[in-house]
């Protein structure tokens, strides 16, 4: 003899939701806490190295957006490209990490920073100076497990969430 | 008799004080006027934050936890920001009666809370026929919500009105039946009676009356898992489709004083009202307020929504036979003077026979959707 359509099923209900009420809710209060977002993020944001970068070109070949522009002009003297122009749109990256990938010089890389939402369509627009890495800015371990070495480990939700108020 | 004096002799004319009214009557009308207005505002404030903080604990959920502290003020962030929405009349309306519904809806709700006594004798107006009063005046609420509904001239705000209709005239019935026993056993209609009665809470005497209460009041004010006449995923926002602004404050405030006004009623008829150790007894009142409005909470994140035939079977083939048989056996239990003799064989008698009645119903009579599962 089944119980459950005899006001049991309803009772099991019951005592689900009361212990939802009695136990940690499964949320976090965003801008107080963050969780840590897993270390191979492919975030909205490229970070270039300066330094490692020559000028190829092989990350706007790449990019199937078309979202890289790069100007360079020779530096005869040194025998190499000095790069006058880098900017991506971020507005048209779809994080698919082609360039990231395909930079043979180590010098493109994730950013592991998601909060980039911008007020204007403008300023999604990053130049050379805005992409390089600050404190601010860390470094994505995507494809390149040795930085997600260096980075925290990621947090579950379920974990530790207690209500801040 | 006293209105009709102060009508014919004018304003400002007191000489119809009734002699048992201690302290003149017109200082107690307006005592208890303000508090009752106050008394159902505030409370309105605090279901809403046990609600929505209640709910979304159940849910995982937070709740609102931003607007002061505890989320505290999310009611009157909730009132400012509704106040100051533009009010919209769609071209179509029936512009009177879309204006009058509102205030129709929340009249009632408010005049409920005359006769529901705060303490031993604290009441607007001990009335002799006090649940009889409530029964009648709270049916005006659904005249309110189909104004609404028809005035809107909007094909979803009228079904939902219809819906309404059709829900307390099916609910009336068994809610009524259910108010009998308790009557049966407290020898009186008035509500400051019927606390004094309970010397136990009559939800020991009457376990089965309660939960046919229970379920028929949230039935009555449309609460989930009977809100049909707002069932979003049906019909837009049911019967206040077409408001906004000042007036939907008003509807959404006849929801909860409605819910409020239940769970009142639920207290002094079951709960004992008033009566408590130790704390005052008004506090006592709002503990227990607070308690039945939590327990409408529970069932509501628990049920999922019924449908509307589903809703009509379930008053007429389950609540209603339930209730007569409930009636029939606490009449022959009082004819028999259990409630002052044998309470004791009573409360195990009427447990033993909700318990019965429950599953032989269930099992034999009426099962929601005849037990098919994709019902």
């Amino acid at each position: 003899m089944k119980f459950e359509r005899y006001g049991i099923g309803i009772a099991k209900g019951l005592t689900v939701t009361i212990r939802h009420l009695l136990r940690h809710p499964t949320v976090n209060q965003y801008p107080e806490q963050r969780l840590n977002i897993s270390r191979r993020f492919r975030g909205n944001e490229l970070i270039w190295n300066r330094e490692k970068c020559t000028g190829c070109g092989t990350c706007a070949k790449t990019c199937p957006q078309g979202a890289i522009e790069i100007v360079t002009a020779t530096d005869m003297a040194e025998n190499k490209y000095i790069v006058d122009k880098y900017e991506i749109d971020t507005g048209y990256c779809i994080q698919c990490g082609l360039c990231v990938e395909a930079c043979p010089y180590e010098a493109l890389y994730f950013s592991h920073n998601f909060e980039c939402a911008r007020y204007r369509r403008g300023e999604l627009v990053q130049g050379k100076e805005e992409m390089l890495e600050t404190p601010q800015r860390k470094v994505s371990g995507y494809f390149y497990p040795d930085k997600a070495q260096k980075l925290p480990g990621q947090t579950l939700l379920v974990e530790k969430i207690t209500e801040k108020r | 008799m006293m209105i009709v004096d102060f009508i014919a002799t004018g304003q400002g004319h007191f000489q119809a004080i009734p002699p048992d009214w201690p302290g003149g009557f017109w200082w107690h009308w307006l005592f208890f006027t303000v508090v009752v207005i106050g008394f159902v505002l505030t409370m309105v404030m605090g279901v809403i934050y046990i609600e929505r903080r209640g709910m979304g604990r159940m849910q995982s959920r937070l709740g609102p936890n931003r607007t002061g502290p505890f989320g505290l003020l999310q009611p009157v962030a909730d009132a400012v920001k509704v106040l100051l929405k533009e009010n919209i009349v769609p071209a179509a309306a029936d512009k009177l009666v879309h204006w009058l519904a509102p205030v129709v809806a929340f009249a009632p709700a408010l005049m409920i809370f005359a006769v529901i006594p705060f303490s031993n004798g604290a009441l607007l107006a001990d009335l002799n026929i006090g649940i009889l009063y409530i029964v009648a005046i709270s049916s005006v609420s659904t005249v309110g919500v189909f104004m609404a509904g028809w005035g809107s001239s909007n094909k979803y705000s009228l079904l939902g009105a219809m819906r309404n209709v059709a829900a307390v005239v099916s609910y009336e019935i068994p809610l009524v039946l259910a108010i009998v026993g308790v009557v049966l056993i407290a020898g009186s209609l008035s509500m400051n009676q019927i606390v004094v009665a309970q010397n136990i809470p009559f939800i020991l005497l009457q376990p089965l009356g309660f939960l046919l209460f229970f379920a028929a009041g949230c039935a009555e004010i449309n609460r989930s898992p009977f809100d049909l006449m707002e069932a979003d995923s049906e019909i837009v926002a049911g019967f206040h489709t077409e408001y906004s602004g000042m007036k939907f404050a008003m509807f959404y405030l006849v929801e909860y004083a409605e819910a409020v006004a239940i769970s009142a009623i639920i207290c002094t008829l079951f709960l004992g009202g008033w009566k408590g150790p130790l704390l005052p007894p008004w506090l006592w009142f709002i503990i227990k307020v607070m308690l039945v409005f939590f327990a409408m909470v529970w069932t509501r994140t628990t049920l999922p929504r019924i449908r509307i035939d589903q809703l009509m079977a379930f008053a007429w083939k389950f609540l209603f036979p339930m209730a007569i048989i409930n009636l029939f056996i606490t009449a022959l239990q009082v004819l028999a003077g259990w409630p002052t003799q044998l309470m004791w064989a009573m409360i195990i008698v009427n447990f033993a026979v909700t318990a019965f009645m429950v599953l032989i119903w269930s099992r034999f009579f009426f099962r929601l959707g005849w037990g098919r599962i994709e019902v």
